[in-house]
């Protein structure tokens, strides 16, 4: 796509820890301040300081947030990588290359900045080590200057995040200012540029895994123990902060939580079951290798029926594999995670408000069920910046599902822990501390039944596991439905979830203004609902985008629907970058024998 | 001198068959059947309400012994070797519970080593004890990581690898309260569990338990028999619960004191040497020349009463996690409102 005003990305390739974050997020707070939709794309390596990053963003008007493929600005600071990012960039691109990194003949249909960074730089900060942070805010100032970013909320973004660092703040303005006076003496401005608008008004700005911690914050957490892992981390890390912030009380310090970091993964969900067995609101946060240590214990909560909230920041796979970039591989291990026959119930959020939704609404599924609820988020959604409206408030209580105390135990002959008395597969549970003789029971992942009494009878292991199996059907009222999407005129469907929800979008709005139009599903949990199958019996041909090899969404469809199975097409991307709407496009294209015009 | 009433009651109004369980499916003359009968008889006369007791317990012959005590007591019988993870869950969501685990020797000393160190380094309370036999039972016969060295297997085979000390790994480990026992005494188990279970941190016991069916003859350092021959007890100990107040006359110099942070007293009275408990250096060394003299030296190994439990390193409200209502969990709109407008701003 032709870049053009509103409309193109600005793409930032730096070395990791030089701290490029602030001047980054000031490039992209200041185009969010001028009313355009941005979102903010890091791509990173799984290092601490030395490896080239990227950071990329994407300009808008329309509010597409996915990742596009190519790029229309470059800022090239880092040597090492110059010669490939700089070879990348196509016709009618802007290279801003800093003064000295390596350059192969650039094609005359590029327009080209060679600025001298280093020398601008010098005068305003004396320390050599302090100079390589800073050097970053220069390109802010080059950059705001030539696509026309208002010099006002580029300070405004700025001061926002250096505001309580009165030095700091002073060092990067003066930097800035260096920036633009350069811009403004010798360049010629850019083909294209950001135009104030009025579409961010009341939006805000926030990565998935933050709005995961709010969710779980405000979903009433009392417990979360956690195992450091990319890209899971920054949920546990937020809300971390946030339960400092807003759990503990002022005077006394006392906290209505605890956060424990277990020595791995396992112990991460072995406190998790402990705490929510004890009547805790307990959660855990991992990615890949952890949920693969979980698995014994998930198996053991489904079967003694203990809730847990486990949130998935899927990375690529398998083995430690690309730990720094996205993917949705995990789904089908974890809607199967453990030996023995088992499936889970499990949220896909496709947006940052799902992240904050989820993570209340994770809390009120697992202890209504008894069961491990996961959350597949991903490393896009997680660690990326995406608008959003801001979120609201819960209207709700919570559910804590089906726990008896002393005073309704006082009310009844007998308490069987196992005992399907509503018929829903759902039975009732008591909690350790409970004052009331009937209200103890034996938790255990060996053969029970009704009464929680080790048994190995072939006629009660059947009838507990089959009632399991109704539990999960009950769950398939209880969980998030999807979302449908139907477009007049619409011979196909498109059925996604997660994080390539964003670029599902765009690619229908691009289809259908090429007279494809689309019906879409947006799935939003496991097990499928009614609706599910109602979507796929209405089109002859579904599309099913997934980011994993695969498919496994299509697999986990033909599984449960076999007589539509024929009706399914894998659209898959599986490279570690989030799709873009471009890649489906292109395969739905061919597969529907629809060239591009 | 038991707590216990005449009428064969506790301080609570309850007997001894309050504290029972179910019957065990255990080898008859199995050495954790007989530590099963010194849990029941240290609770009832500890008076501790079967309601707020939560019994702990992982994979194995030991671990399926919380079935046999407190049946009103909540149970978990977890996965191998990940006890500890789920008694610090159970405990920090509340803390009003009393937790009592029972693990192995191949659960605790293989499986489960990680959990178990690092159970001890939070401090979570809890009584964590140990039955200890040198063997797998339940997959029959095959050495666990506490075989001494030297030791026969029933086929014949020598264990020729270091045995793991857990009281040596809890006592580097800064635990609070640590003990070893024997099944086969009884007089010194249960005031030994009943002082575990007025610690307010993890407390390790150790109870060597020997098994009859795949570690008992000949050959075997934890045969009943042998174990009876090498038992090399510390002291004599009497525990002394802090509603009671009763002095035990002991000559100057013969006994030593250990006060426990709810008051109750443990006495040591003194067998041979003089024998300090808050000497972590002095345990670790009378647990490598016991080894060496081939001796299982028995007692209050080291005792730190007063180490912060897991809990205050956390500073948790006072009531238990638990049981929050919505109210103190959620904060208020204006939370809410002010975390968005920051997003909106960029301000951190």
């Amino acid at each position: 796509m032709k870049a053009t005003n509103n409309n193109f990305t600005i793409h930032v390739a730096t070395v990791n820890g030089s701290g490029s974050q602030t001047a980054n997020t000031t490039l992209l707070r200041a185009i969010f301040q001028m009313g355009v939709p941005v979102s903010g794309k890091n791509l990173f390596p799984s290092n601490i300081a030395g490896l080239p990053t990227w950071f990329t963003i994407r300009v808008n008007e329309r509010g597409y947030l996915a990742r596009t493929h190519g790029n229309d600005v470059l800022v090239a600071m880092n040597p090492e990588t110059s010669l490939e990012d700089i070879a990348a960039m196509g016709p009618g691109s802007i290279l801003i290359l800093n003064d000295g990194v390596p350059a192969p003949r650039i094609p005359e249909d590029r327009t080209v900045y060679k600025i001298p960074f280093n020398k601008l730089v010098e005068p305003i900060v004396a320390d050599a080590k302090l100079r390589k942070l800073v050097v970053n805010i220069v390109y802010v100032g080059v950059v705001a200057h030539l696509l026309g970013i208002d010099p006002q909320e580029v300070d405004r973004a700025l001061s926002a995040q250096l505001g309580k660092k009165p030095k700091a703040l002073d060092m990067n303005r003066a930097a800035l200012k260096a920036g633009a006076d350069y811009a403004a003496q010798n360049l010629k401005t850019a083909p294209f540029r950001v135009e104030r608008k009025n579409k961010t008004e009341g939006k805000v700005l926030i990565e998935g895994n933050q709005a995961g911690a709010l969710g779980a914050l405000f979903g009433g957490v009392t417990f979360l123990s956690w195992y450091p892992i990319t890209p899971s981390s920054s949920l546990a890390e937020s809300l971390q902060s946030y339960l400092e912030r807003y759990r503990r009380d002022p005077k006394t310090r006392e906290a209505t939580f605890a956060v424990v970091q277990a020595e791995d993964e396992i112990a991460a969900i072995g406190m998790v079951l402990g705490a929510s067995w004890a009547g805790a609101r307990a959660m855990t946060t991992t990615s890949g290798p952890g949920l693969s240590l979980m698995t014994e214990f998930t198996g053991f909560a489904y079967y003694a029926e203990i809730p847990a909230v486990i949130w998935d920041i899927q990375r690529v796979g398998p083995s430690t594999g690309l730990p720094t970039r996205t993917s949705q591989a995990d789904l089908l291990s974890t809607v199967f995670l453990s030996h023995g026959d088992t499936k889970h119930v499990i949220l896909l959020p496709a947006s940052v408000e799902d992240c904050y939704l989820f993570g209340m609404r994770a809390f009120d599924l697992a202890e209504r069920l008894q069961t491990p609820v996961f959350v597949l988020s991903d490393l896009d959604l997680g660690m990326n910046i995406w608008m959003s409206d801001p979120f609201r408030y819960p209207d709700k209580a919570w559910d804590r599902g089906k726990v008896l105390d002393a005073d309704a135990l006082a009310k009844v002959s007998t308490f069987e822990r196992y005992r399907d008395l509503d018929k829903d597969g759902i039975p009732y549970r008591t909690l350790p501390g409970t004052d009331h003789p009937l209200a103890g029971y034996f938790t255990r992942g060996s053969g029970h039944d009704e009464r929680a009494f080790y048994t190995e009878s072939p006629e009660t292991y059947k009838r507990v596991m089959d009632r399991l199996a109704r539990k999960y059907e009950t769950a398939r009222g209880l969980v998030p439905p999807p979302v449908i999407d139907r477009a007049p005129g619409a011979e196909i469907g498109i059925l996604g979830f997660g994080s390539s929800h964003w670029a599902i979008v765009e690619a229908r709005d691009m289809m259908a203004a090429e007279g494809l139009a689309t019906d879409y599903l947006l799935l939003k949990a496991l097990p499928f609902t009614s609706d599910v199958a109602g979507f796929l019996e209405s089109r002859d041909r579904v599309y099913v985008v997934e980011q994993n090899r695969d498919g496994q969404m299509a697999a986990l469809l033909r599984m449960e629907y076999p007589e539509l199975g024929a009706k399914l097409r894998s659209i898959l991307h599986y490279d570690g970058l989030p799709i873009d709407a471009q890649s489906i496009v292109d395969q739905v294209r061919e597969r529907e024998g629809v060239l591009a015009r | 001198m038991t707590p216990v009433e005449t009428n064969g009651k506790n301080r609570i109004g309850l007997t001894v068959a309050d504290y029972r369980g179910a019957k065990s499916t255990l080898c008859p003359g199995c050495g954790h059947d007989a530590i099963t009968g010194s849990i029941i008889q240290a609770a009832f006369e500890a008076g501790l309400e079967p309601h707020r007791v939560a019994k702990l317990s992982g994979i194995g012959c030991s671990s399926k012994t919380p079935a046999y005590f407190l049946s009103r007591s909540h149970g978990f019988n977890a996965v191998h070797g990940r006890m500890p993870s789920i008694a610090t869950g159970v405990s920090v969501a509340n803390r009003s519970l009393t937790l009592l685990g029972v693990s192995g020797d191949g659960d605790t000393a293989s499986i489960g080593l990680g959990q178990f160190l690092h159970l001890v380094r939070r401090n979570v309370p809890l009584l964590y004890i140990v039955e200890n036999n040198g063997v797998y039972g339940l997959t029959k016969g095959q050495f666990s990581a506490t075989a001494d060295v030297g030791s026969k297997a029933k086929s014949g085979r020598v264990n020729e690898l270091m045995p793991i000390d857990v009281c040596a790994l809890a006592i580097e480990l800064g635990c609070g309260f640590v003990a070893r026992s024997f099944s086969g005494d009884p007089k010194q188990l249960r005031p030994i569990l009943k002082a575990a279970l007025s610690h307010r941190g993890t407390a390790v016991v150790d109870v060597i338990s020997p098994c009859v069916t795949f570690n008992n003859h000949e050959g075997s350092t934890k045969s009943y028999l042998n174990v009876k021959e090498h038992d090399a007890p510390l002291h004599d100990i009497t525990f002394i619960p802090s509603y009671e107040n009763i002095e035990v006359d002991y000559e100057p110099g013969e006994s030593r004191e250990v006060t426990l942070h709810d008051g109750s007293r443990i006495t040591l009275k003194k067998l041979g040497e003089d024998y300090d408990p808050g000497d972590a250096l002095h345990a670790l060394q009378t647990i490598h020349h016991g080894r060496q003299e081939d001796k299982f030296v028995t007692g209050l190994l080291y005792a730190d009463p007063e180490k912060e439990p897991f809990e205050q390193d956390l500073r948790l409200v006072d009531s238990p996690l638990a049981s929050l209502p919505l109210e103190r969990v959620r904060p208020p709109k204006e939370v809410l409102d002010e975390v968005m407008s920051a997003l909106m701003t960029g301000k951190s």
